[in-house]
């Protein structure tokens, strides 16, 4: 490492405090309230505790599907009224899919609360009444497109898909891809809209969170006024937790209409929150985190033979994994880049990094804790992360003991997580290559 | 704007059930509940201050969160290259972090890294800004880095190999996206080869590969003044604070050169006749389209009226065009327009992707949609669209990025002091008869440029049938130049 002569910052060690008040209601839909004054704005932000690992093989897609017929309009909401009504009110709203939830948050100026309250209770409490086999056909070629556009149609798009086709075994929840198969998508069906949302979508297995320039009273009344009619329903078993074990090496080459080659590696690790999650985020640091991490270094700044190198601690509820990937130069081949990763892991395997290492991480993680609460709203603002702790931990306000795990590390964490979650004889080795020209 | 994003990084699933079963009293669903009249904004003021060398600072206290915003904003971008130095702004720009005062590349990116800070520097078309963010304990430790960045840049020679090779491993790379290849085919019919806008921010191989190290200086000197720069500080922090620190490490600053000759852009003709360009993209399964001309530069008096319009056509998930591609036919995962207005006239374009087998189909929309913008707007729709837009604003101003780059816009385009407090009547000002005189002005679907990139083998008899006007096929090479 350079010897750099600076100072140690004082690590800025303030208290993450972003206050809430709690409450259930009778139909078992729990409710967070956080109120931040700084612009007039609230955000109405819905998890439910469902994504595509809760989808079964014929129908995977099937939760993101579902997510776009929540914006079609519901009992006392025509088609089109949802997204007009909120635009009327200089409102924004979107939704997102993942393996283990899914989110929904309307943004609206404060004064428009109720209105988003409004429509998030009618799509709750009455979906069916307006849903038509019409409906699902007209979002099934959405998302086709959807799945066009950011798969088959995107350099390197098929990547994802076949990476956790190799980490995970046929039938783990796991293995499909979020946004699904192109058959299962044309299979869906109106009944399996019915189904799922009688299984999934009851308030008992979600979790709202109203956020911003509220008034916590008058919020909690009119959470309270739109929320308590809606049907009560158990929520779905819970899910056991499936095996995933890789014993060896899974080599694949796949050909896309690319120019360079790309390398995936990719190991299955702990589940987010689990012993060994946090310490893998410091290591995807130290390997690749900015331009002095050990693979940048080497392979994009010294050897010149990379484009890019990522690394990252992909965190699931089930199971995680960690991935590197690297793109190769013109003239230069995945197996040269794989070459050096592995001596880089290695050494990491075997010696302990150094102090600024692990500091230099940490003290970006600690920043990004402040960035992400800077905005209320949206995808990632307080109100989404108070929802995830929630839905996580059961304690929305867990951003303090999140940073604590990082707090926690020391060095030799760090080379032993290397150790143990990296095998170089138990992973993934997936490269897209230039495809042939017929 | 496009609804549903999906991928990794899953949540665990923790479902605890209250098993209690209520029959509560219904609310009334009947009609939608009544919105209030909208809150207040309370702008944050601007505090105006100057360096003892003249360069501005402007202030702005936010102090929700113990973090810092700070920006040097040049007011000179690509716009401003001289002779066809197409990519020497940006170039410039990701040099200044590959050496500066005694420090190298590696130390720079540790040093900010390690304080927890993130510092960039990048070009765009009228201003090129270093941008430091960073928790505001560090602030004081973070400033000199960037001060030495900005002021102290030593263009080392093997670091401009390095950058080089990245932006033509870049621009290779671009011509592999569908999505890319379309929007760089579009400026470049528009615009041409000669104009500045037909060629990307970052240059052409051709321009990259003759870039030394002179250049960069020459570009620095010229633009890196600071008659033509201004400071912003957004965050936890107080005037009296932050002054002391900016002058210590930004008041000694005096400009190395004499000022750059104003360029002049080659004048450059809107388009007379509809014209067709198509790139072939052999197997794509979806075509991308751009449809559009020469729009307005950021100083038009219509501004306000184009916002309002192009929220009705492609700027927002209710708009026209997304209602109809997306919607009611499927054909797209969603479509849109948008005005870049820049300091000339930069582009207005509809955009989508759209499935291979519905490319004419969805040609034909557009054209429906651009065609019908032109016609009288239903009162419900523009009092939709002009809340939408004007409603909204309070979310440009909440967190210190946003705001800087509110500040940014309004140096960089010289927006009058009131501009912020009178946006929101300005646009609630906006009439049908005033959006209507603009559809007709700057939307002229028989003009237009028609760019898409897909599988012409497929596409091609149907986007022939429409006949919308000439075809020309472009090559790759055509769109992009040489290879790398």
């Amino acid at each position: 490492m350079l010897a750099l002569v600076l100072a140690t910052p004082a690590r800025a060690q303030t208290k993450l405090d972003v206050a809430y008040t709690q409450f259930k209601l009778a139909n078992g839909l729990t409710v967070i309230l956080h109120e931040d004054h700084s612009v007039p704005l609230v955000t109405v932000n819905m998890w439910y505790h469902v994504g595509s690992a809760r989808e079964r093989p014929g129908r995977t897609g099937f939760a993101h599907l579902f997510e776009h017929l929540m914006f079609m309009g519901s009992g006392h909401v025509k088609p089109g009224e949802f997204d007009s009504w909120l635009e009327a009110a200089g409102g924004d709203n979107n939704g997102s899919t993942q393996t283990d939830r899914t989110n929904y948050w309307i943004n609206v100026p404060s004064n428009a609360l109720e209105l988003a309250l409004f429509l998030e209770s009618d799509r709750m409490g009455h979906l069916l009444d307006s849903m038509t086999p019409k409906t699902v056909d007209a979002q099934r070629d959405v998302v086709k497109n959807e799945r066009r556009q950011s798969v088959e149609n995107q350099p390197y798009g098929i990547a994802q898909v076949v990476l956790n086709e190799m980490l995970y075994p046929e039938g783990h929840p796991y293995h499909w891809p979020v946004i699904g198969y192109m058959p299962d998508l044309t299979a869906a069906s109106y009944e399996d809209v019915v189904a799922f949302f009688e299984k999934f979508y009851a308030p008992s297995n979600a979790s709202l969170v109203v956020a911003g320039d509220i008034d916590s009273a008058a919020a909690r009344r009119l959470v309270e006024k739109w929320f308590s009619d809606v049907k009560a329903a158990p929520p779905p078993e819970p899910m056991g937790i499936p095996a995933a074990v890789l014993t060896g090496v899974k080599t694949r080459t796949v050909g896309d209409k690319v120019q360079l080659p790309r390398l995936y590696l990719a190991w299955l690790t702990p589940r987010h929150f689990a012993p060994g999650d946090a310490t893998l985020d410091v290591v995807a640091d130290v390997l690749a985190g900015g331009k002095n991490a050990r693979l940048y270094k080497r392979l994009v700044y010294d050897m010149q033979i990379a484009q890019d190198v990522s690394a990252f601690q992909a965190s699931a509820g089930l199971s995680s994994s960690f991935v590197v990937i690297a793109t190769a130069r013109p003239g230069h081949t995945a197996a040269e880049l794989q070459k050096v990763i592995d001596e880089e892991i290695k050494k990491l395997q075997s010696e302990l990094p150094t102090a600024h290492e692990l500091e230099r991480s940490l003290n970006q993680i600690e920043s990004s804790f402040y960035n992400r609460i800077e905005r209320v709203g949206g995808f990632g603002g307080k109100g989404d992360q108070l929802n995830a702790y929630y839905t996580e931990t059961g304690d929305p306000d867990w951003f303090n003991e999140d940073l604590a795990r990082y707090r926690a590390l020391s060095v030799s964490d760090i080379r032993a997580a290397a150790e143990e979650f990296l095998p170089l004889d138990k992973r993934v080795e997936l490269t897209i290559e230039p495809e042939k020209k017929p | 704007m496009l609804r549903a994003k999906c991928w990794v990084l899953g949540a665990l699933l923790v479902a605890a059930f209250a098993g209690v079963t209520l029959v509560a009293q219904q609310p009334d669903r009947s009609h939608p509940p009544p919105v209030g009249p909208p809150p207040p904004l309370n702008l944050p003021a601007i505090q105006k201050q100057k360096l003892s060398n003249g360069l501005p600072v402007w202030v702005v206290e936010l102090h929700e969160v113990p973090v810092a915003q700070v920006n040097l904003v040049i007011f000179s971008g690509s716009a401003a290259e001289p002779g066809r130095k197409f990519g020497v702004a940006s170039l410039t720009a990701a040099m200044l972090e590959q050496g500066a005062g005694s420090r190298s590349a590696l130390e720079i990116a540790d040093a900010v890294d390690y304080l927890g800070a993130d510092l960039s520097a990048s070009g765009s078309w009228d201003l090129s800004a270093l941008r430091l963010h960073v928790p505001v304990a560090r602030l004081a430790d973070a400033l000199p880095i960037m001060a030495d960045v900005a002021l102290r840049p030593t263009f080392p020679k093997e670091e401009l190999e390095r950058q080089r090779q990245q932006r033509l491993t870049s621009l290779l790379q671009g011509r592999d996206d569908p999505a890319t290849i379309a929007a760089v085919a579009f400026a470049r019919v528009l615009f041409g080869v000669e104009h500045r806008y037909g060629t990307p921010i970052s240059g052409s191989a051709e321009t990259l590969k003759a870039f030394t190290t002179d250049d960069l200086r020459a570009f620095y000197a010229s633009a890196y003044r600071p008659e033509n720069a201004a400071l912003l500080v957004v965050g936890d922090v107080k005037p009296g604070m932050a002054l002391p620190m900016l002058e210590k490490n930004f008041g000694a600053w005096k400009a190395s050169a004499a000022p750059a000759a104003p360029v002049k852009f080659p004048a450059v003709e809107q388009p007379t006749t509809r014209s067709v360009y198509l790139v072939d993209k052999p197997g794509a399964p979806q075509s991308q389209i751009r449809i559009g001309w020469i729009g307005v530069p950021r100083s038009t008096p219509d501004y306000f009226p184009i916002l309002v319009l192009n929220t009705i056509l492609g700027g927002s998930f209710s708009s026209r065009l997304n209602m109809n591609l997306r919607e009611q036919h499927g054909y797209s995962y969603g479509a849109s327009s948008s005005f870049d207005m820049r300091a000339a006239a930069g582009p207005f374009v509809a955009a989508a992707g759209v499935q291979t087998d519905k490319t004419a189909e969805s040609l034909k929309e557009f054209f429906n949609e651009l065609t019908g913008i032109l016609q009288t707007m239903p009162a419900d729709e523009l009092s939709r669209a002009k809340n939408y837009v004007a409603l909204r604003y309070p979310s440009s101003f909440e967190t210190t990025g946003d705001i800087s780059r509110r500040l940014e816009d309004a140096l960089v385009y010289h927006l009058p002091d009131d501009y912020f407090s009178k946006y929101v009547q300005n646009i609630q000002a906006v009439t049908a008869a005033d959006v209507q005189r603009v559809a007709q002005k700057y939307i002229a679907p028989g003009k237009f440029a028609v760019v898409v990139v897909g599988d012409l083998k497929t596409i091609e008899p149907g986007i022939q049938a429409l006949n919308l006007g000439p075809t020309k096929k472009l090559s790759v090479d055509e769109v992009f130049g040489p290879k790398p």
